[in-house]
């Protein structure tokens, strides 16, 4: 499903982000990716999402060369991309089921049933009677379980998330982890670069450990 | 196709939403745009109406033979003679002294003409060439005027070629004007989406990231500047009906005193259609070349 070879990514004015990074994340499969502040995890999410270029080397999702495609193929890749972003990005100008309904709305979907399926996303992650609720008024827990519910709506076949649970409670951050647990038992291929590794134990996932942009060999 | 009219119903109702959103900012919008294009569309109007003054007379132009005063009928039926045998001639019609009389005197001129000691009209022939050209036009007038008892020969064409000649002046500034507003319109539009996209900035940019086409980005700016362009358009409509149904009160007067039978047009359904049609595409072209410009940074 990804693959990485001899990927690097080198920031404008920085040093390598990510260096000689290899690895192979098979379809359908839970990875948590590890590392320090600064280690990489979300430079390496971003350059599966097609956010980032990278210097050298090739990503691959689905056997598409994400790091080369053009413009105006890139949509078409993200479409298939449910990300939960480090810094959320969600939009403080509109309701919280305005900000799930977008991924929707871009796609096209029928409004009726499009509506159906953001009451559907706001209640999975606990936030049913929140959705008049406009996000600056929301607290940061509550924030990035709207996050979630945005990159999960259109059902993408491969969920990135960038530290999803760093605001959340114990209850809330468990029950993320489950509900990621839920997505991959259907066939979703999930990523979710995350310091609370105990969170997902239970799931027995994959790791990629990141130390200074460089693959940790580990056990 | 039935993502695509989802798509465009939603675009629309962002573009109009947007509109909305900024009352004040589309009023003196919608102002300006409006005054310009009411400029070339009046400009355009007024020429179709003073066009048919030239009508008739410069498509066939008509040539007046007057007799002289002592001309007796029997001389004046010799000329109509010479006219009816005359090649160049296409046709002529003979309005005799007494005719021209009568007819003045029908029209309420009876006390002067009857102060006057006597009939001081001429016969007349009005002479239709068979070719309208300014070369033959000048040689039958030549050849006529030399006629016996031929006072005078009028070629009434001159002023209409005048008129001609200035309705084509007129004609070149009104594109001119067009051509230089629609330029201001596009700038106009072109700026306001600069400073929307710039406001939206957060909005294109997580779009993109959820998957977001240039196009589907691009779309409600594109009706917006539509929108806008035919906001400007109706306003253009308005002012010139508007000053037109004024001026056709007076204009109808100055006709009545001149004896012209000179209306001003009022706009029709069509020259509306596509002063919007018009305005809009120049609003959306705008929108266009803004969003190329402007998204590229994202
Ligand atoms: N846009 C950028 N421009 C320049 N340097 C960057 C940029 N983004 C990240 N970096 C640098 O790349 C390195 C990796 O950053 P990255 O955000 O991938 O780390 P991370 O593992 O996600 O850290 P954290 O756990 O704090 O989120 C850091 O040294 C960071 O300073
Ligand atoms: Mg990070």
């Amino acid at each position: 499903m990804i693959t990485f070879k001899n990927v690097y990514k080198r920031y404008p004015q920085g040093m390598d982000a990510l260096a000689d990074i290899n690895f192979e994340i098979a379809q359908g499969t839970l990875t948590l990716l590890k590392g320090h502040s600064g280690a990489g995890k979300s430079t390496l999410l971003k350059l599966i999402a097609a956010v980032e270029k990278p210097t050298a080397g090739t990503v691959q999702v689905s056997g598409e060369n994400v790091g080369a495609l053009k413009r105006a193929a890139v949509p078409w890749l993200r479409r298939n991309i449910g990300m939960v972003f480090q810094d959320q990005k969600l939009l403080f100008d509109r309701s919280a089921f305005a900000n799930v309904m977008l991924p929707l709305q871009i796609i096209g979907f029928p409004p009726r049933e499009a509506e159906r399926r953001v009451r559907a996303a706001l209640d999975k992650v606990g936030l049913a009677d929140r959705e008049r609720a406009m996000p600056i008024a929301m607290s940061g827990g509550e924030q990035q379980r709207l996050a979630i519910a945005r990159a999960v709506v259109s059902r993408p076949t491969l969920l990135l998330a960038d530290e999803p649970t760093a605001h959340l409670d114990a209850d809330n951050a468990r029950d993320v982890a489950r509900l990621f647990h839920e997505f991959q038992q259907v066939g979703v291929t999930v990523v979710i670069a995350t310091h609370n590794e105990e969170l997902y134990v239970p799931y027995a996932p994959d790791r990629i450990s990141l130390a200074h942009g460089r693959l940790e060999v580990s056990a | 196709m039935n993502a695509w009219l989802t798509h465009q119903r939603a675009a629309l109702a962002q573009a109009l939403r947007r509109l909305a959103g900024t009352p004040t900012t589309t009023l003196l919008a919608a102002i300006s745009i409006g005054i310009a294009l009411s400029l070339p569309a009046g400009g355009h109007l007024l020429l179709t109406s003073l066009q048919q003054l030239g009508q008739g007379s410069s498509a066939n132009p008509q040539i007046s033979v007057f007799m002289t005063l002592d001309a007796d009928a029997k001389a004046s039926e010799k000329v109509g003679e010479q006219l009816k045998v005359n090649p160049a001639v296409g046709a002529a019609q003979f309005i005799g002294r007494e005719t021209t009389q009568k007819r003045l005197r029908e029209a309420g001129l009876a006390q002067v003409i009857d102060s006057l000691p006597r009939n001081p009209f001429p016969d007349t022939f009005v002479v239709t060439p068979a070719d309208s050209s300014p070369e033959a036009l000048e040689a039958l007038r030549a050849e006529l005027a030399k006629l016996p008892h031929v006072d005078q020969v009028q070629v009434d064409s001159a002023w209409a070629k005048r008129l001609s000649v200035l309705l084509n002046l007129g004609r070149t500034v009104v594109w001119l004007l067009a051509g230089l507003f629609g330029i201001g319109l596009i700038a106009l539009v072109f700026n306001t989406i600069r400073l929307q996209v710039l406001t939206k900035r957060e909005e294109i940019e997580v779009s993109r990231l959820l998957g977001a086409t240039d196009t589907y980005i691009g779309r409600p700016f594109y009706y917006f500047g539509a929108l806008q362009g035919l906001l400007g358009g109706l306003l253009a409509c308005a002012i010139v009906f508007a000053s037109f149904a004024i001026l056709q009160a007076r204009v109808a007067e100055l006709a009545e005193l001149y004896r012209m039978g000179f209306e001003l047009h009022q706009l029709k359904l069509t020259d509306i259609l596509a002063l919007l049609g018009l305005s809009a595409a120049l609003g959306w072209l705008g929108a266009a070349l803004s969003v190329r410009q402007h998204l590229r940074d994202f």
